[in-house]
């Protein structure tokens, strides 16, 4: 197994490809994180806890989950709304839970507008304006995320969280496999089970504003 | 994300039913025959539920993309042409894999230099296009016959790249290749090169799965870049290539798109090995002598070491299946114990030689070698000098070259 870990950054001017540092996606019924393969349950109590620790807690969804292209993902956009009302309901105070959409893959110039969308091509824009500091992608395009989830890596100290409907991806910090309205929705259980119990990051060093 | 609805058991237009790809595979009965390479390649795609296949004539796979022209008329795929040049076919393989297709083409030697523009595209745009490669030289003075120089080059292009040594090899890979390329965490273009002539051109006997069963079709919705509707693209993608844009997230967008081509080459690494039962495969791994090879070379590597037996020298055998994902860890392991290893090639510069070196420690050990090329045929007896010759042996065989 790699030595490497998949850590929050900023990592270096250009991180490798957590792939190519023999990182591993995990199998069915497996999740990873920091690219050590754990059970599915583990890694539901990690992500509410990241979620339930951060400052600006946010989730991006794709065009995957964006537009009603078919009944399955109408169903997953209203559990990914669930999430989100989730996170607001369990949010303490100083803590800002977001919902902004990457409804495009194609590069803005000269740049998006940060406060209502992210970009694969400027990820950071988005994370550094909203000091985010605990995202997690769902129905994204698996190519253009893992585009995001290295370059938010290589250049923030955001914790990234992938809810993958295929196969996972190694450059996110937590990554689900598999993604389907029954395990975002046993991810919202867990945050509110969790609620209470996990104390708010204190420090601000650690935060998607860093560069 | 697509509504899946399992078509396993279902059966397409020419009443050939939808298979489980490993059951297909693994589980299905095999009919030997007595096929070439060439008709090898139609009976394969006959199977593999291709939509889009288009064509050039090029030595020596013309055949094949002929062939595969009946298989069009008789309705086995669902569209079939000739392109203008094999830069065109290259690019309208592209277009046919952007709007959702299954794609094959075919081509050779000075076609593959031709086309090359395309391949990092391919690599690039995710496209799991599978092209067969039938290696031919491709220097000037002009040459149709045998010589692998040209996989040298697609090395690098983040295709995934496979050497096949026989027919049979040839048959099962076209399947698994599809399986292997289309999975969405590898979803890349794959060239599956043979040795011209040697592969196309001869019979063999060849175990094939039933007509009657073909692989599910390509699902485009488990594509991790968005399938097109190429009757209206989204132009801007090309318009704003991002190295265009003078800013530092631009070129580190461009970047992070080529590591993860190369992830993506390192995660097909997974399926391969699930799919063609390992990335190498490896003989006598505990003897002094190893042969590293691929391709038709491997053959000859194999006729060598009973000859060499026969003289009481045992000799071990790596025939290197993947060159893309390239079998690094697997080729250190199986060469640990060997003091020699050889690498026969039918190519001028050794570029597997250069590969292993660079992989082993010690790399001493590696003698590239034999090489011939141009078309040259590889006797075995040549590999055995060679061996003898390294180890101070007294040579078995007097070969002149066939220009003396």
């Amino acid at each position: 197994m790699s030595d490497y870990r998949v850590l929050p950054g900023p990592e270096h001017f250009l991180p490798p490809a957590a792939a190519s540092m023999g990182i591993r996606l995990p199998n069915p019924g497996e999740a990873h994180i920091n690219g050590v393969i754990v059970s599915e349950d583990k890694a539901y109590e990690e992500a509410a806890r990241q979620f339930l620790m951060a400052k600006v807690p946010t989730i991006f969804p794709g065009p995957l989950v964006l537009w009603a292209w078919n009944e399955k993902a109408a169903k997953k956009a209203t559990a990914v709304r669930h999430l989100f009302n989730t996170l607001k309901e369990c949010a303490q105070a100083g803590q800002k839970p977001m919902l902004i959409p990457m409804p495009d893959y194609r590069p803005k110039y000269p740049k998006i507008n940060p406060e209502v969308e992210i970009n694969p091509n400027h990820p950071n824009l988005t994370i550094w304006h909203n000091k985010i500091d605990c995202c997690m992608f769902i129905g994204v395009h698996c190519h253009q995320a893992n585009l995001s989830l290295k370059i938010i890596r290589g250049g923030t100290s955001c914790y990234t969280i992938a809810m993958c409907a295929q196969a996972g991806h190694e450059d996110a910090m937590l990554s689900f496999r598999d993604a389907s309205v029954e395990k975002i929705m046993r991810l919202a259980e867990t945050v509110k089970r969790l609620k209470g119990t996990v104390q708010l990051r204190s420090s601000t060093a650690k935060s998607g504003a860093s560069n | 994300m697509a509504e899946t609805k399992s078509i396993i058991g279902t059966q397409n237009k020419k009443g050939q039913t939808y298979t489980d790809a490993w059951k297909l595979l693994n589980e299905a009965p095999r009919t030997p025959s007595f096929f070439t390479g060439s008709e090898v390649i139609k009976e394969a795609i006959r199977r593999a539920s291709c939509d889009v296949m288009i064509a050039y004539p090029i030595t020596p796979q013309s055949e094949a993309a002929a062939l595969i022209g009946e298989l069009f008329a008789e309705g086995y795929i669902g569209d079939y042409f000739r392109g203008e040049s094999e830069f065109a076919v290259m690019s309208q393989c592209a277009g046919a894999a952007f709007g959702g297709a299954r794609v094959f083409t075919t081509t050779a030697g000075p076609g593959t230099m031709r086309a090359m523009e395309n391949f990092p595209m391919w690599a690039g745009s995710r496209l799991p296009i599978q092209m067969i490669v039938t290696c031919r030289g491709i220097n000037s003075p002009l040459s149709i016959q045998p010589d692998t120089l040209e996989i040298a080059y697609l090395l690098n292009t983040g295709m995934l790249v496979w050497h096949a040594e026989t027919a049979q090899d040839f048959f099962d890979w076209i399947l698994k290749g599809y399986m292997v390329s289309e999975e969405p965490d590898v979803h890349l273009p794959l060239a599956l090169c043979c040795d011209g002539f040697f592969v196309t051109h001869t019979k063999d006997v060849v175990n094939l799965t039933p007509a009657d069963m073909c692989l599910p079709p390509y699902d485009p919705y488990r594509s991790p870049v968005p399938c097109m509707d190429m009757e209206c693209p989204p132009v801007r993608m090309m318009r704003d290539p991002f190295v265009m844009k003078s800013n530092y997230i631009s070129y580190a967008t461009h970047a992070s798109w080529q590591q993860e081509i190369w992830a993506a080459v390192e995660r097909s690494r997974k399926h391969s090995i699930h799919w063609l039962n390992g990335l190498i495969d490896a003989e006598n791994t505990d003897a002094d002598i190893m042969i590293v090879a691929s391709g038709t070379a491997v053959s000859q590597g194999r006729e060598a070491i009973r000859l060499l037996e026969d003289e009481g020298v045992r000799c071990g055998l790596v025939k290197v299946k993947t060159l893309r994902p390239w079998p690094e860890e697997e080729i250190r392991e199986a060469t640990k114990n060997a003091k020699h290893i050889f690498v026969p090639e039918f190519n001028v510069t050794g570029w597997l030689a250069k590969e292993i070196k660079a992989t082993i420690p010690n790399h001493h050990r590696v003698h590239a070698g034999p090489h011939v090329c141009g078309g040259m045929t590889m006797p075995p007896e040549i590999i055995v000098n060679e061996i003898k010759t390294a180890l101070g042996m007294k040579k078995s065989f007097v070969m002149a070259g066939r220009g003396s």
